[in-house]
């Protein structure tokens, strides 16, 4: 079972950086195409000051962050654990391989959460 | 290719109770039209060297048996022609990915083991059917279609000793046991699949595929494994998000009511089981 969960959530975290990632291209790459002002309501390029501070501003994008980031990581570090395991270590290292990506995984997202929902309070706060 | 009379082979030897390691040792042979790689073996065995061990049975592509190293690629010995190689010399190994019993016989035990543990037959759950049949099982031929060419496998070990992946994780099943574990799955007589799920929902499962498509490449018999396997992640994540549809068990199809025993067919044998 365990094989058959890990895998699953791996092809839909693909799915999930496929769509966000896709965001964060129209958002910063495509605003000519895409003069949408919700998502850069400032004049000036994406990357500009007062863009990133609206968006900060809302709900929507530190949320976005969020879940990119947990799928991001989840995928990234499965995919790698899976490298590693076919290098063929021993079954000690695997277990260790295994517990070291879990605690760095969990650390990283901790961390990028925390930065989140600082930059949002911070933001509002402007 | 030239058009000369004699043919080299190169095979590579090895006795694990004798020698330290293995080596190559070459043989100059006639070469005959239409001569296959097995031929040239048993010319080989009957005129210079009754020692060279290789297995064999068939000779004709159907049992599986002689699968080897050829010029570097997974191949029946007998179903190559040595003209279609297009080369001079005729290299010789066991299958990669196994241990070597001598000279050209693999030791294939570890790939059986697998197919084995994924039940590789029709699993009922109506065990009195099972036990006492009654009849057939019926199945379209659109139902047949799901599953037929990977029927045709004949666990002759080429795909596992092309398998990069077989290469490198000993926990990883293999094309041929996982692609024969879908074959039963997709088909419709069968109620095995939450049985073979307990080895396929693990490390043993599909997972460690990266789908670089060598098993179905150089498969003798023209069998897509590395398909097989996608499909069985495909039957796997969606039944992890219970999203899967799991086909209708094939009912025992009626006996047609107006046939009549030609006098000519003898009646079936008593049972002996």
């Amino acid at each position: 079972m365990r094989d058959q969960k890990l895998w699953t959530w791996h092809v839909l975290a693909g799915l999930v950086i496929l769509v966000f990632l896709g965001l964060h291209m129209t958002v910063m790459h495509l605003d000519k195409i895409f003069e949408a002002e919700t998502l850069n309501p400032s004049d000036g390029k994406p990357i500009d000051w007062a863009n990133v501070v609206a968006r900060g501003k809302t709900l929507f994008f530190p949320a976005t962050y969020v879940v990119l980031l947990a799928a991001a990581l989840f995928h990234g570090l499965y995919g790698l654990r899976g490298i590693l395991l076919e290098l063929g270590p021993a079954a000690g290292i695997q277990r260790a391989i295994s517990v070291l990506f879990v605690l760095v995984g969990a650390g990283l997202f901790v961390f990028g959460t925390w930065a989140a929902i600082m930059s949002h309070g911070l933001a509002k706060a402007l | 290719m030239s058009d000369a009379k004699q043919i080299l082979y190169r095979v590579r030897r090895y006795d694990p109770a004798r020698d330290g390691a293995p080596r190559w040792q070459d043989f100059t042979i006639p070469r005959t039209p239409g001569m296959t790689v097995l031929d040239g073996l048993w010319t080989i065995k009957q005129t210079l060297d009754a020692t060279l061990a290789w297995r064999a049975s068939c000779r004709m592509g159907v049992c599986g048996s002689c699968g080897m190293l050829v010029n570097g690629r997974p191949r029946l010995a007998c179903n190559t022609q040595v003209s279609e190689l297009g080369a001079d010399v005729v290299a010789l190994a066991p299958l990669p990915n196994f241990d070597i019993i001598r000279d050209l016989v693999p030791d294939l035990a570890p790939a059986f083991d697998a197919h084995q543990a994924l039940m590789p037959f029709i699993v009922r759950e109506d065990v009195q059917e099972r036990e006492n049949p009654t009849g057939e099982f019926g199945q379209s031929a659109e139902e047949l279609e799901h599953y037929l060419q990977f029927s045709y496998c004949i666990k002759c070990g080429c795909c596992m000793a092309a398998c990069p992946t077989y290469a490198t994780d000993p926990s990883y099943s293999g094309p041929m046991p996982l692609a024969q574990a879908h074959r039963y799955n997709a088909d419709t007589r069968d109620e095995g699949f939450r049985n073979r799920k307990e080895t396929l929902a693990g490390e043993r499962g599909p997972w460690r595929c990266h789908f670089a498509g060598e098993c179905s490449r150089v498969c003798p018999k023209g069998v897509d494994p590395a398909k097989a396997i996608q499909l069985m992640k495909r039957e796997l994540v969606l039944d992890y998000l219970r999203l899967r549809r799991a086909h209708a068990s094939a009912p025992v199809a009626p006996k047609p009511k107006d046939g009549k025993r030609r006098p000519d067919v003898p009646d079936a044998p008593a049972r002996t089981v």
